[in-house]
């Protein structure tokens, strides 16, 4: 491998870190810094996490406890460390132990955040792992036909289509298939019902093809109209035409000259969109009921849980910044002008 | 040769039958070694395309593809049509590379075209369309792109590999000095048809058309002391959605009020036999309603004399 | 990034400054730094101009020729003063304008004006005619007698268009037209220098003649003083008073036109000149051409010395080692910058590194 090629991995490795540090910064410096601002004493803050009745010696003790008197470098040192190297909690009621990566410690569920995290982030990737593999089949092959054959019936009526699906809210769309499907037909199970891939690939599956089908309905309506673009585009360069000139059959030429050329900035917004899935899955989650990491933060948000809304968001944070990292290592592979420059 | 928009390009297409029945329609006859090319099968065109006539670009940047390395895609336009190994291939596309004068072409052959200059993607495009050895290479505007010492080496390679390889040649061009360096026979386009067509000799030497004489006035020339003043054709080449009746050249032409009556803005001119005939292989032939004598001496007398 | 010291050009290669001469510049000096990922930063540089020398005589027309990146274009953005020079002084009309602040050099936009080659994209499509051409009067807070609407008129009808396109969008015209509109602005405020980049580079043969014409009428008329930037020599040479021909983002060669096309000296010039392909199937045979080996190095790292030798066939070991001054040979007004120039006759001395003037 090249000197060249090492380098530029080695940047964008070192650019992922610096991108999930800089979020768990901001996140933290958030969520600890602005009750300071809004007035809340570290007493105020310590009352959280101990009952309505306990003293004011009580409050200062555990306030001092969670390290609420020091100053947030030295909180965000803390915890950080705690993420790398693990770390022991003193929970008040005897110490738990907390391994790398330590996420920090729930209070209000008595128990760390990772494993809490852990446990929810197969609900919300095979969401996303579905619902990515379904936009992109629907999405890429509409596309392309639409591209070929622009200007046909069938060209417009997927453009429509594709028109309409962009503009549908999810959350709405995914409470319309529950109900249609779901408890009208019948033939989809109702929300909630998620087993593991483990335990039932069957049932993961069947549980999970609603959810799926809603989220990629919008992906795949995005896909088509990216790809259709992008396939034009690419249909009109010049070295299409040269392909052309040399004879090639013109399903070589499409495949072996077009798609890659079109596909590649497909890529990277695929890239994007997924991280962003897991983040975004929210809506879907809480339409149908799943038990992922989209519910855990938005129920964490509303009991005030800190911990575990840092955790999550980090969480979303490294798979952002890992799936930007594979799209980039992709593109270096698709497109050697990055590589090789 | 012709201004832009003149259909140089959309007839070199339709030679290579690179126009989609989408997008254009076709007729009269392009006939290449006697075979029929207009209303023939797709896949049989597609068979000849790379193989018995290969075409180069004007813009040899946008002309590869960028993710392919440059002996890759040398290798496929070769494989194409010949059943070889990939090895054999490959040794053909740095045989193909040496001789267009790329220095090392061992390993230049993995090099990708953005790693290449402007004058050496053009001689690998040359490369890739000369790896069948076809009889007809067609070249658009082959130099447009290229710098003026670049553009002379890849003339001389466009000439010197016509012998080598014994092809015919189409060189598309807005430069008529390019025109005079490379052509045996010329035609030149006016507005989507050709208006005169001879040997190079007739056509720089005894050119019979006014708009042909337009050409050579506009132009400053490298080969004689410079004039005072460029004569310039009036107004600006026809839109070819409103292609002016009559002869399409008659609103900016100065002779028109020379042939009688109003033949000029009614009735298109045929490509009629002109000049002495001294073509090599195509006659003599102008597409204008005055006389041939007249013609000749109106360049005679009129447009030689001021070019001078 | 230290700026290059020129110390050669006080050798005669500047003529004596006298009232004639409107633009000098001087051992200019232009890098552009490249912007590679954050762990390379800064490090390497575009050398795009590097220690240019020329005056401009007041009503003449000033040729730059060259290959393709050689620097031409980035040369006239920085007389123009589009881009901030990396070292070198420009002066127009005696007053040193190299680094005056936008504000200073606002009143000297008027006299400095600059023609684009690309006709289509340095006009709004969202403008009419008349507000393209009036534009510079809004810019610059000027009330021509008679009004606006007659000012643009008349500058309409000066480069030959009709005063009725006054209210048309650049998109109704066709190519040459748009130059004409292009022109007609940057003649708006009367200029007393005009730097033409390619100015008829994406015109038809038919239209380029017409623009080369309209621009020597208008320098007739008006007086102006040109800056002409151009690939193709058979055009420079039919426009030009003066011709410099630069390679890899110096001049190595200066001379009057006819001087230059007739007895080039530089090497680089006498095969530049002999690759332009003539019309005249009569030539074809008996012609010599000096076929150059390779393309242009790249001029992110320059040949040291002469940045030719690498394609020079007269190429010595002084070439590598020793940069050639631009220096007078066989007249005061013809430089050249090269230790074994061509086309010089035995009574002329052969190397003259003695300074002239
Ligand atoms: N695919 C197309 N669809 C519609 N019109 C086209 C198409 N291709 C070319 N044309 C039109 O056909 C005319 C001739 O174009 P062509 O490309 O042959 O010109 P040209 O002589 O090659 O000019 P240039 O010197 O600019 O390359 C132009 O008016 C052009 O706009
Ligand atoms: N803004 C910029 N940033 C970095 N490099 C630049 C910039 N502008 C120009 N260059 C580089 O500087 C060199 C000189 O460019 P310039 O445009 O002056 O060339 P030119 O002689 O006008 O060429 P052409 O005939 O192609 O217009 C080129 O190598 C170019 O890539
Ligand atoms: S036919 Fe008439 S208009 Fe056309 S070129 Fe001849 S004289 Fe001119
Ligand atoms: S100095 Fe040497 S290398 Fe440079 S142009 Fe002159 S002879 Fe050639
Ligand atoms: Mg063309
Ligand atoms: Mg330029």
């Amino acid at each position: 491998m090249p000197t060249s090629v090492i380098s530029y991995i080695i940047r964008r490795l070192l650019a992922a870190v610096g991108l999930v540090v800089v979020i768990s910064m901001i996140t933290f410096a958030i969520f600890y810094l602005l009750p300071r601002l809004a007035g809340a004493s570290p007493e105020t803050l310590a009352t959280r996490y101990v009952g309505r009745a306990a003293t004011a010696d009580t409050v200062r003790v555990t306030a001092e406890r969670l390290g609420f008197y020091d100053p947030l470098y030295v909180q965000y040192w803390d915890w950080l460390k705690g993420v790398v190297l693990g770390t022991t909690i003193d929970t008040g009621a005897g110490t738990v132990q907390c391994p790398a990566p330590c996420l920090g410690y729930s209070f209000r569920n008595q128990e760390p955040v990772t494993p809490q995290v852990l446990d929810r982030l197969p609900v919300s990737f095979s969401l996303a792992i579905g619902a990515a593999v379904l936009w992109l089949i629907v999405g890429l092959s509409v596309g392309i036909l639409s591209a070929l054959r622009r200007g046909s019936f069938f060209d417009r009526a997927a453009m429509t289509f594709a028109l309409a699906g962009v503009s549908m809210p999810i959350f709405w769309t995914g409470l319309v298939a529950l109900a249609i499907f779901s408890y009208q037909l019948g033939i989809t199970p109702p929300g909630g019902s998620y087993t593991p891939f483990t335990e039932n690939p069957v049932q993961w599956a069947y549980g999970l093809l609603l959810p799926w089908i809603t989220l990629a309905l919008l992906f795949s309506a995005q896909y088509a109209r990216l790809t259709r673009a992008g396939m034009l585009e690419t249909m009109g360069e010049d070295y299409i035409r040269t392909a052309r000139a040399k004879g090639l059959r013109e399903r070589t030429v499409v495949t072996k000259h077009g798609l890659r050329a079109a596909l590649t900035p497909i890529v990277t917004i695929f890239g994007l969109d997924f991280g962003l899935l897991i983040g975004s899955a929210v809506l879907t989650e809480t339409a149908f009921g799943l038990p992922g990491l989209g519910q855990m933060a938005v129920d964490a948000t509303g009991s005030n849980d800190l911990p575990q809304v840092l955790g999550v968001v980090l969480l979303i944070a490294v798979f952002v910044a890992v799936a930007n990292l594979v799209v980039d290592l992709l593109y270096a592979v698709i497109d050697p002008r990055v590589r090789t420059r | 040769m012709g201004e832009s928009g003149s259909g140089k390009s959309v007839s070199s297409m339709a030679v290579m039958g690179l126009h989609t029945s989408r997008s254009a329609r076709i007729s009269g006859s392009i006939r290449l070694d006697g075979q029929e090319l207009v209303g023939a099968k797709q896949d049989d065109v597609r068979r000849l395309r790379g193989q018995k006539m290969a075409m180069i670009f004007q813009d040899p940047l946008s002309a590869m593809h960028p993710f392919y390395t440059v002996g890759n895609q040398i290798i496929e336009a070769y494989r194409i049509h010949n059943q070889v190994s990939k090895k054999a291939a490959r040794a053909h596309a740095i045989d193909m590379l040496d001789r267009v004068g790329i220095p090392e072409p061992r390993s230049r052959i993995d090099a990708y075209p953005h790693q290449f200059s402007g004058g050496m993607r053009q001689r690998a495009m040359i490369a890739m369309a000369l790896s069948c050895d076809p009889s007809l290479l067609i070249a658009d505007e082959p130099t447009t792109a290229l710098d003026v010492t670049v553009q002379a080496q890849i003339l001389d390679l466009i000439r010197d590999l016509q012998q080598e390889f014994d092809s015919a040649v189409v060189i598309i061009t807005h430069d008529l000095g390019v025109v005079a360096e490379l052509a045996d026979d010329i035609v030149v386009m006016y507005a989507g048809r050709g208006i005169e067509q001879g040997s190079a000799e007739a056509i720089f030497n005894a050119p019979e058309h006014p708009y042909t004489w337009g050409l050579l006035g506009s132009m400053p020339r490298f080969d004689r002391p410079p004039t005072e003043r460029l004569l310039p054709i009036k107004g600006t080449p026809p839109s070819l959605i409103r292609v002016p009746s009559g002869c399409a050249f008659n609103p900016r032409c100065e002779f028109s009020d020379r042939v009688r009556g109003d033949a000029c803005t009614t009735e298109r001119p045929e490509l009629l036999p002109a000049g002495s005939g001294t073509g090599a292989h195509v006659g003599h032939g102008a597409a204008c309603h005055l006389p041939t004598a007249e013609r000749q001496q109106v360049w005679a007398q009129e447009i030689s004399p001021r070019l001078a | 990034m230290t700026t290059p010291t020129t110390d050669r050009h006080a050798d005669g290669a500047t003529p004596a400054p006298d009232g004639d001469v409107l633009l000098s510049v001087e051992g200019l000096v232009k890098h552009f730094p490249i912007k590679g990922g954050f762990l390379r930063r800064g490090r390497t540089a575009v050398q795009a101009v590097d220690g240019v020398d020329f005056s401009v005589r007041r009503g003449e027309t000033f040729s730059i020729v060259g290959e393709s990146g050689c620097g031409k274009s980035t040369t006239a953005r920085l007389v123009t003063r589009l881009l901030e020079p990396t070292g070198g002084t420009v002066r127009f009309d005696g007053q040193d304008i190299t680094h005056l602040s936008e504000g200073r050099m606002r009143p000297l936009r008027r006299d400095i004006q600059m023609i684009f080659q690309d006709p289509y994209s340095s006009l709004n499509p969202r403008h009419t005619v008349g507000k393209i051409v009036g534009a510079p009067f809004r810019l610059q807070g000027v009330e021509p007698e008679g009004g606006r609407k007659q000012a643009v008129q008349d500058l309409l009808e000066l480069v030959g268009l009709s005063p009725e396109h006054y209210n048309r969008y650049p998109h109704e015209f066709s190519g040459g037209q748009r130059q004409r509109i292009g022109i007609a602005r940057t003649l708006a405020l009367k200029p007393r220098l005009i730097v033409a980049d390619e100015p008829v580079s994406a015109l038809d043969v038919s239209i380029q003649a017409q623009v080369v014409n309209l621009l020597e009428d208008l320098q007739e008329e008006l007086g102006l003083t040109y800056v002409m930037i151009a690939h193709d020599l058979s055009v420079v040479r039919h426009v030009s008073d003066r011709v410099a021909v630069m390679y890899l983002g110096k001049i190595v060669e200066v001379a009057d036109r006819d001087d230059l096309y007739d007895r080039p000296h530089h090497p680089y010039t006498v095969a530049m000149l002999s690759a332009v392909p003539v019309p005249d199937t009569g030539r074809r045979q008996n012609r010599e051409r000096i076929r150059l080996q390779g393309d242009v190095p790249s001029p992110i790292n320059p040949p040291p010395a002469c940045r030719f030798h690498t394609r020079c066939w007269k190429a010595q070991e002084v070439c590598r080692t020793e940069e050639p001054p631009l220096v007078p040979l066989g007249g005061p007004s013809h430089l050249v910058a090269c230790h074994f120039p061509e086309n010089v006759t035995p009574a002329t001395p052969v190397s003259t590194p003695t300074p002239t003037a």
